[in-house]
């Protein structure tokens, strides 16, 4: 579904990813993990379209979209659930819903879509003129989910969804992640810091250090890695 | 008594045009965070679209007086567009100071081009609307005054509408409040700036028609003193703010008029830029601003 083939991406003089290749088959969970700065968030900003690669190229759907604007990558169902949530935090719950339906114009696909978002976090509806920078951080990241999940998404990017929130509700949102690939069948990448977690719901994981990909392999195998285990898993 | 509320109703016409043009800077300054200084020389060509047009149209009459201001406004929101599209745009991602700078070289280009094509002479700006005068209790007020007030009042409640109703303007505020999560959303940040330099120009074109209506004397010249004070007033009311730049419009165009007819007056134009002074002083994000705080 997506193919990542030979991306280099610089800040500068300095280099970010130094020539990375993956794919992502239709229907998987796929997560990225690794430390701080190895490049994971500049993969997803580059695969949205946010930054650009300096060579490589990005296919989705059999597309080559390197070169597209962010908004054109966003309307061929490639939707980017950004690291802090980014959220428009002067806008009501019920605006940011809706701007994340921005470029749909079919209302009941709309209305359906909604009441999807709704269906799996309730407490969203319970807020629906409350403003999005008053939630707390987990109802923010849930806001940041449904307002992804309102541009009827084919596949989904998920930067660190578990970063600042209370770890009570860190498992409602991985549980809800898996739920949103499982039923609605969205293709999901997933970053993450918190590897153990990472690794428990997704099928497949590639790991990153200082721009290039280290290992690869399928998640159950990898969480019994011992090398990974010293590494990302604390023992 | 009647003296006061005389002041007070040639305070609030002038500062509703002050308003006006206060809100195109305040909004650019929102989706691009900048201050857009050929906004002043918009309002002046606004102006003397109004001057050609209103030479067409039959003088004083209620329709004529519309079609010229639906045409100043047309003809400037195309500019503001075109000025985005043509000198901004190709800056974006660069330097802030370097899209400033570049916004004297517009505003000087505009104001020079404007001596070349229009002279440099000040010309009367027609009466387009009816003209007369009447009293209310003690009170002299003029149709042209009423027209500013109208004309304004009715301007914001569109602009209220078209900011918090519809969903370009719901893009508008996600923009002035995070480009890169608008992106990521599906909006095209270009398309919406491209609206908000055509939103605010229509909007000094239309202050630009009502100022030469009170003060029908105009030239290329022209827009440079009621340009500073509006910015004035849109950092008075916060900047980015858009109640603000209206709030702040109307107290600078009040202030001003007192001191105006004061023993003070000489100081009339001197008072803006006490209150800029002040306030960036003493409440540096404006009267409405805020310093946003963004939990994590």
């Amino acid at each position: 579904m997506l193919s990542v083939s030979d991306l280099q991406v610089s800040y500068g003089a300095i280099s970010a990813l130094g020539g990375i290749s993956f794919k992502i088959e239709q229907g998987s969970i796929v997560t990225l993990i690794g430390g701080n700065g190895a490049g994971k968030t500049t993969t997803l900003r580059t695969i949205s379209g946010l930054l650009r690669a300096k060579t490589g190229k990005i296919e989705f759907l059999g597309e080559d979209i390197t070169a597209l604007a962010p908004h054109k990558i966003v309307a061929r169902g490639l939707c980017h659930v950004p690291e802090g949530r980014m959220i428009f935090s002067n806008l009501t719950v019920d605006e940011n819903l809706a701007m994340g339906a921005y470029l749909q114009t079919d209302a009941a696909l709309i209305a359906k879509n909604r009441d999807y978002v709704f269906s799996i976090f309730p407490r969203l509806k319970e807020r629906l003129k409350q403003t999005a920078g008053t939630l707390s951080g987990g109802e923010q990241q849930m806001l940041a989910i449904g307002r992804a999940l309102m541009s009827n998404p084919k596949f989904l990017m998920l930067d660190e969804p578990s970063l600042g929130i209370a770890p009570r509700l860190i498992s409602t949102i991985f549980e809800k992640i898996v739920e949103i690939n499982k039923h609605h069948g969205i293709t999901i990448l997933l970053v993450e810091q918190n590897a153990n977690l990472a690794l428990e719901v997704s099928s497949y994981a590639y790991v990153l250090e200082t721009g290039r990909i280290v290992m690869e392999g399928e998640s159950k195998k990898l969480r019994a890695d011992p090398q990974l285990k010293a590494t990302y898993l604390g023992g | 008594m009647s003296e006061f509320l005389q002041q007070l109703l040639n305070g609030l016409s002038l500062g509703a045009i002050y308003a006006l043009i206060a809100l195109g800077y305040t909004m650019v300054y929102g989706v691009l965070r900048f201050i857009n200084f050929a906004h002043s020389d918009v309002f002046m060509v606004g102006a003397f679209i109004g001057y050609y047009v209103g030479k067409l149209v039959p003088e004083g009459t209620l329709w004529g007086g519309m079609i010229v201001l639906i045409a100043s406004m047309v003809g400037c929101a195309i500019l503001g567009m075109t000025i985005e599209r043509l000198a901004y745009r190709p800056l974006r991602g660069a330097a802030t100071l370097n899209v400033l700078i570049t916004a004297i070289g517009v505003s000087l280009l505009l104001e020079y081009s404007g001596q070349v094509f229009f002279g440099a002479a000040p010309r009367t700006f027609p009466q387009i609307f009816p003209s007369a005068n009447f009293s209310v209790g003690g009170l002299v007020i003029s149709t042209n005054q009423l027209a500013v007030i109208l004309v304004a009042v009715l301007l914001m409640i569109g602009l209220q509408f078209i900011v918090y109703r519809t969903k370009i303007g719901t893009a508008m505020r996600a923009v002035s409040l995070n480009p890169k999560a608008a992106q990521l959303v599906g909006v095209n940040n270009d398309v919406v700036i491209s609206f908000t330099f055509g939103l605010g120009s229509a909007l000094a074109a239309a202050g630009g028609i009502l100022y030469a209506l009170n003060y029908p004397s105009i030239d290329p010249l022209m827009g440079v003193m009621p340009g500073l004070k509006a910015f004035v007033a849109a950092v008075l009311g916060g900047i980015g703010n858009i109640p603000g730049a209206a709030l702040g419009g109307l107290i600078l165009g009040t202030v001003e008029t007192f001191v105006n007819g004061s023993q003070w007056s000489t100081y009339k134009d001197a008072i803006a830029f006490a209150i800029l002074i002040i306030i960036l002083l003493f409440r540096p994000a404006g009267l409405l601003g805020k310093f946003t705080v963004e939990k994590v």
